[in-house]
């Protein structure tokens, strides 16, 4: 076992995340909008920005789950046990004591436990509960579904806002643990330029060297 | 001498001056309620559809005619079937049996928050009534020579009525010195209707120009397209009957029962429209379906009328419409003469009667955002014989039904009317009063309201307790007319926020309005949490740091 520098995420990876990240920025920022809570943009631009974003972010979930199966890197969001308790000691104690992350990513778990079940959990639950309850609502909105006009699409738009603090609570923890472990600046660029320092077996370094070489940057 | 307490009181005296002048301005004397509705206010209207017939060449119409009905009889005698048509027309019964409600409705049986009821008083009223001659319950609605076509199809403009019988001495000066009307040239004048002769009626009901729908007024004569988009010369100059449609002498648009949703919209190309909703031109998907706001804004028609968004004030235009009507303070005399204060200025510079000596105090407004509510386009009217709680109060004189929910029931806008009216304070039932005549029971000259009452029931063989008092009424106007250009439409805002129009409005979730306030407050709670949470989680390291690196 060997710390190696090679690509971690891919391009599709790098745009998924910052387009996703800016879709939902703003998504928050106009469904807040429309939900009254700030006036800082008109009603309708906060609609029509809604929806618009809402159907493009819609669309790159759809390309992103595609490819997560299909290249099978599905199997980094597995929830595991291993290193968990580990993950979870260090950001309630170690972090205070000066101890480095415990966690080293692996080139097949490129999350920490705690990264990992978050990340499900934001992917089976959060999600699925915000565009479900988001597309029903704008099909309520389109004319369909006359059963939910009068009472229904209150219901369903208070499970789209409470599932949109979910997200809002995310980006929180998500961003603020950036600046864990690491500097912010580590934590960052790898989404940037796709490359972080990974622990390779010599099975695996030897196999990348041999089938793609172009991973490797040290 | 000492002139500076001159120099002081000057310009005092002045001014006094000055506000005793302005003040007999406002004033004036008399109570004629003349409304000047001659074409020089007018615009030529040319119709779309020329027609295949000039009536100026008929001999038939060369005269010489001396009467309404003698024209009338020459317009019969081709148009066969024109008087048996017209005679089923409200515009000659002025009745209407609600089909929904089965109420015996029209002018000849209701009262209103206006001059309260025309029956009784036809010699003044009836100058609106598509006949000759009505004055009273001995009008022959069978004698077909006695319709007016004029007043609905003649088109020089010259044409008039005055009060079939006579009106107090006080009243009678109202209509003299108009010029003589030359029959023949009028007679051979007639075309389809045009928003001339419409309006010389509709646009002055209730007694004064937009005193009664609000959306109705002489600035319609000739709007520009901002007020109506539809009528403007400069734009469609569309006639009141390009959307009044009908065949027969039997045209769509009562407000009795009216069509909120036509069910029909724009039917198949050539099939016959009988209706004058906006759906039978502009369908139910009417905008542009090219972006989101155009798809979420066709899905709105399903429960917003189109004038809610699109008649976004009404009394536009610079004509004011009456909102309060106080009949309490009626008969009050100047100089032993009845009079009008005229202390409204209207957009068009007009002064407007803020009193009348025949009908009390008035209250005016212009562009006025309208009252929002559920309607399915069925009225119910509080008619004489209706018996109503006193203490419960604005009495509604029309009132409407409509729900969340129902196919045919949208959001719809009415101006509301408020008036303080006399009632049978016994019997609790509203009253006919004697407005119009040269007796001395006629309120208008007389300014007795109790022999007013007394005569007006007791013509009608109606039960007058003896004894009446004054009670608030509401009567509701819906919106129509004065379609704005669509860059005037209500803006989301309007509705979509807390504040907004349709506060109040139930039976449907608002985005934008606020939804559920507890999820909100529980959710920007969590999120404050978080963010403290992380916060303090940052703190602790910072410390936490600053004690190892001692």
């Amino acid at each position: 076992m060997a710390l190696h520098r090679i690509q971690v995420f891919r391009i599709f990876e790098r745009i998924w995340h910052w387009s996703q990240a800016l879709l939902i920025f703003t998504l928050l920022f106009t469904g807040f909008a429309i939900r009254d809570l700030h006036r800082l943009i008109d009603f309708q631009t906060a609609v029509n920005l809604h929806t618009l974003a809402a159907l493009l972010l819609l669309a790159i979930w759809i390309f992103a789950t595609f490819w997560l199966f299909t290249t099978g890197q599905w199997r980094h969001y597995l929830p595991t046990s291993k290193n968990f308790a580990q993950v979870a000691r260090f950001y309630v104690y170690g972090i205070f004591k000066g101890e480095h992350h415990p966690y080293v990513k692996t080139y097949r778990r490129k999350h920490n436990p705690l990264q990992a079940l978050t990340y499900l959990a934001v992917k089976t639950l959060i999600f699925p509960a915000i565009w479900i309850s988001g597309l029903l609502y704008l099909a309520v909105s389109f004319g369909l579904f006359d059963s939910l006009q009068a009472s229904g699409v209150g219901l369903l738009a208070d499970i789209h806002t409470i599932a949109a603090f979910a997200v809002l609570i995310f980006v929180i923890l998500h961003v603020y643990l950036l600046t864990t472990g690491h500097s912010f600046a580590e934590h960052v660029r790898p989404m940037i330029t796709g490359y972080d320092e990974v622990e390779l077996t010599e099975e695996e370094y030897a196999y990348l060297k041999q089938d793609e070489p172009q991973k490797i940057q040290d | 001498m000492n002139l500076k307490p001159l120099f002081v009181l000057w310009p005092l005296l002045l001014l006094s001056f000055g506000l005793a002048a302005a003040e007999d301005e406002k004033i004036e004397y008399g109570v004629s309620e003349y409304a000047n509705t001659f074409q020089d206010k007018t615009l030529k209207q040319h119709h779309n559809r020329p027609s295949t017939a000039d009536h100026g060449e008929f001999d038939e119409l060369k005269g010489p005619f001396a009467s309404g009905p003698e024209v009338t009889k020459a317009c019969l005698g081709c148009h066969n079937k024109a008087g048996s048509q017209f005679a089923k027309n409200k515009h000659w019964t002025w009745e209407y049996k609600h089909p929904v409600t089965g109420q015996l409705l029209g002018k000849k049986h209701l009262i209103n928050g206006f001059c309260t009821n025309a029956r009784g008083n036809e010699g003044m009223c009836a100058q609106c009534h598509a006949g000759y001659g009505w004055k009273d319950e001995g009008f022959d609605f069978t004698k077909l020579e006695n319709i007016d076509c004029l007043i609905c199809h003649e088109s020089t403009g010259t044409y008039y009525k005055t009060p079939n019988s006579e009106g107090n001495a006080a009243c009678s000066v109202m209509f003299e010195g108009k010029p003589a009307i030359e029959w023949e040239r009028v007679a051979q004048s007639v075309s389809l209707p045009s928003r001339n002769n419409c309006g010389k009626c509709h646009f002055f009901g209730g007694g004064g120009d937009n005193v009664k729908h609000g959306d109705l007024s002489s600035a319609l004569f000739n709007p520009p397209k901002a007020l109506d988009v539809h009528m403007a010369a400069d734009g469609n100059n569309f006639d009141c009957t390009t959307c009044h449609v009908g065949e027969g002498h039997q045209w769509e648009g009562s407000r009795y029962q009216m069509t909120v949703f036509d069910a029909k919209g724009t039917g198949k190309p050539g099939m016959p429209r009988d209706t004058a909703s906006c759906a039978s031109c502009h369908g139910h998907e009417p905008h542009p379906k090219v972006n989101v706001s155009g798809l979420l804004l066709n899905s709105h028609t399903e429960k917003l009328a189109c004038e809610t968004c699109h008649i976004p004030e009404f009394a536009r235009g610079g004509v004011a419409t009456v909102t309060h009507w106080d009949w309490r303070t009626q008969g009050k005399l100047k100089n032993g003469e009845g009079y009008k204060l005229k202390e409204y200025t209207q957009g068009n510079g007009e002064h407007r009667a803020t009193y009348k000596s025949i009908k009390g105090d008035f209250k005016y407004g212009e562009n006025i955002q309208p009252h929002y509510a559920w309607f399915d386009g069925t009225f119910k009217f509080t008619t004489l014989d209706t018996v109503f709680d006193p203490s419960k109060t604005p009495v509604e004189l029309n009132s409407f039904s409509g729900q969340p929910g129902d196919k045919n029931s949208r959001i719809y806008p009415f101006k509301r009317m408020l008036t303080v009216q006399p009632y049978d304070k016994g019997n609790n039932t509203l009253v006919y009063m004697h407005l119009w005549g040269n007796d001395e029971n006629a309120l208008w000259g007389n300014y007795d309201l109790q022999k007013a009452i007394s005569a007006g029931m007791a013509r009608f063989n109606k039960p007058y307790s003896g004894e009446f008092d004054f009670i608030e009424t509401y009567s509701y106007w819906p919106i129509n007319h004065m379609v704005a250009p669509k860059e005037d439409a209500l803006a989301c805002d309007q509705c979509h926020s807390s504040e907004g129009r349709l506060k109040g409005i139930e039976g449907i979730y608002m985005p934008g309005v606020g939804g559920s306030d507890l999820v909100d407050r529980i959710g920007l709670l969590a999120a404050l949490a978080a963010l403290l949470g992380v916060l303090a989680h940052a703190l602790l390291r910072f410390i936490s740091g600053r004690r190892r690196a001692h």
